[in-house]
């Protein structure tokens, strides 16, 4: 599937997913990295030493949930922008996702953009609660959303109109 | 005439990672570059390189070229850059002829030489594939990330190897929709995390297709696409039809080889390395003395590999005309290793398969 169409499956997907008890703690980085290619600037980023790939830069990645702190650098390092970071602990109904979005108009704090699946089709309303784009993202601008719970394992993207 | 120690064949990011490596090691060079500036492909690619921090993974093409240029700088009583410069033979004398701009012919000799002049773009044959509105893939990332031009607005990309599949983002960046990516063979040739990407934008990406007809009178107006069965033959009754302005072909390189055919390297057709390439040595020395190679020349690869290449092949240019690095071994193991890492794995196999076709000692 995944290689004919670039949609991963929902077993894949949750197969890199954190349990649901460590996304209720806080903030965990979720790395979708399904293909081994020769690349390790999330390890690089890293500074808990929470990614690790061994002794081959072809390796997947693997990440420790207990030493991940949700940080969130990995995020807009990632040259595949595969990497999103999700946090369950502010509430019972919904999960907030950091997600690289690296199109114009950024959206804004504050307002709603459609949230869309792995197929770039639209799912829900989100809302738009910190956009960040310092420099040391270079030009990867993380957007922070705030998603219903029951859009976990669908929500990969959004959709800004205007 | 003019004379140099080490000349250098392309100014991109394998030419200037010769450039650089030989400098280093004592060695004058000059570098001879048919675009009007250094960099090579580096200049629009916008994107993230991957690979490790060795070869600048995480920052962007574009940064990389600026990055290599002032590495180079450092060197300055050391390094000559002519651009707008084309060479145009390779002699068995050792002289290499040049054209400046339309203007001037310059005779170059030179006691090395590192070609590191690239690849060309396969193109795919179909009916009407002449229309303007047809374009390379690398003239669409040329027009929008080198010159800001809009190619288009409505695109249908054909190829989804990386090329394809950045350029497909790039074009979405710029704000142009891209209707879908086609791809004849059965995968996705590209990584799959850009292939990701650029699905949850929602373009679909059509593998086991290809183009069956351009349709329009002045320029496109119409991609008519069909279906492939397990012969790579057109299934009759597929057929679909785009409405696009530009149709994006990216259906793979070929090494830029023809001055190393001339000056007399030994060649072989390499199907893993997508072409006719050289013979050559670990050092990447062709079968001609002092003729050497790095980059696309000698196989497709990722830019990643290009430099490393120009890395290693520099160092030992230098070393085989006198200039020794002081750490020669400890950096030619460095970038063997790199080179090792790179293609060790399942995307890199057959680069590893076919650069043993090509070794020899």
């Amino acid at each position: 599937m995944l290689e004919k169409t670039g949609i991963p499956t929902e077993e894949m997907i949750k197969e890199v997913f954190p349990s649901i008890d460590r996304i209720n703690k806080g903030p965990v980085a979720v790395i979708e990295c399904y293909q081994k290619i020769p690349c390790n600037p999330c390890v690089t980023a890293c500074r808990f030493n929470a990614i690790n790939i061994g002794d081959d830069i072809n390796n997947l990645p693997e990440l420790d949930i207990e030493k991940c702190t949700g940080c969130g650098m990995c995020v807009s390092k990632c040259p595949g922008l595969s990497i999103m970071l999700i946090d369950g602990s502010k509430s019972e109904s919904t999960i907030l996702f950091k997600i690289p979005y690296e199109f114009l108009p950024l959206p804004e704090e504050g307002t709603i953009v459609k949230g869309l699946n792995r197929k770039g089709e639209y799912i829900t309303d989100v809302d738009v609660i910190k956009v960040l784009n310092p420099k040391s993202f270079d030009r990867t601008p993380v957007i922070t959303v705030e998603v219903d719970r029951n859009y976990l394992y669908e929500f990969r993207n959004i959709r800004v109109e205007g | 005439m003019k004379h140099v120690e080490i000349a250098i064949i392309g100014g991109g990011p394998a030419g200037l990672c010769a450039a650089i490596s030989a400098a280093s090691s004592g060695a004058n060079v000059l570098i001879i570059e048919r675009n009007n500036k250094l960099g090579g492909q580096l200049v629009k690619q916008t994107h993230m390189f991957f690979g490790s921090e060795k070869q600048y993974a995480s920052t962007r093409g574009i940064d990389i070229c600026n990055i290599l240029i002032n590495k180079l700088s450092k060197f300055k009583d050391k390094v000559e850059i002519m651009t707008d410069t084309t060479v145009v033979g390779m002699y068995e004398d050792g002289v290499i002829t040049a054209m400046y701009k339309e203007e001037k012919y310059i005779k170059i000799k030179s006691e090395a030489v590192i070609a590191a002049t690239g690849a060309f773009e396969k193109t795919l044959a179909f009916p009407n594939n002449d229309l303007p509105g047809i374009y390379g893939a690398g003239a669409v990332q040329t027009l929008m990330n080198v010159y800001g031009v809009k190619p288009g607005n409505k695109v249908l990309m054909v190829g989804a190897g990386n090329i394809g599949l950045i350029v497909s983002y790039q074009l979405m960046q710029a704000g142009v929709e891209v209707k879908a990516i086609l791809d004849a063979a059965p995968k996705i040739g590209g990584y799959l995390v850009h292939a990701s990407k650029i699905r949850r934008m929602g373009v679909p990406i059509l593998t086991r297709h290809s183009v069956k007809e351009a349709i329009g009178k002045e320029y496109l107006e119409k991609a008519v696409i069909c279906e492939l069965d397990e012969k790579w033959q057109p299934i009759e009754g597929t057929e679909k039809e785009f409405d696009v302005d530009v149709m994006c072909i990216s259906v793979g390189l070929s090494p830029l080889n023809e001055l190393l055919v001339m000056r007399g390297c030994e060649m072989k057709y390499v199907p893993q390395l997508s072409g006719l390439v050289p013979l050559r040595d670990e050092n990447y020395e062709t079968t001609v003395g002092n003729v050497f190679v790095a980059g696309d020349i000698s196989g497709i690869e990722e830019a990643s590999s290009a430099m490393v290449e120009g890395y290693l092949s520099g160092l030992c240019t230098a070393e085989k005309i006198g200039y020794k690095h002081e750490k020669f071994e400890e950096l030619k193991n460095d970038y063997l290793n790199q080179l090792d890492d790179l293609r060790s794995g399942a995307v890199g196999k057959h680069i590893l398969e076919g650069t043993k076709e090509i070794l020899v000692n």
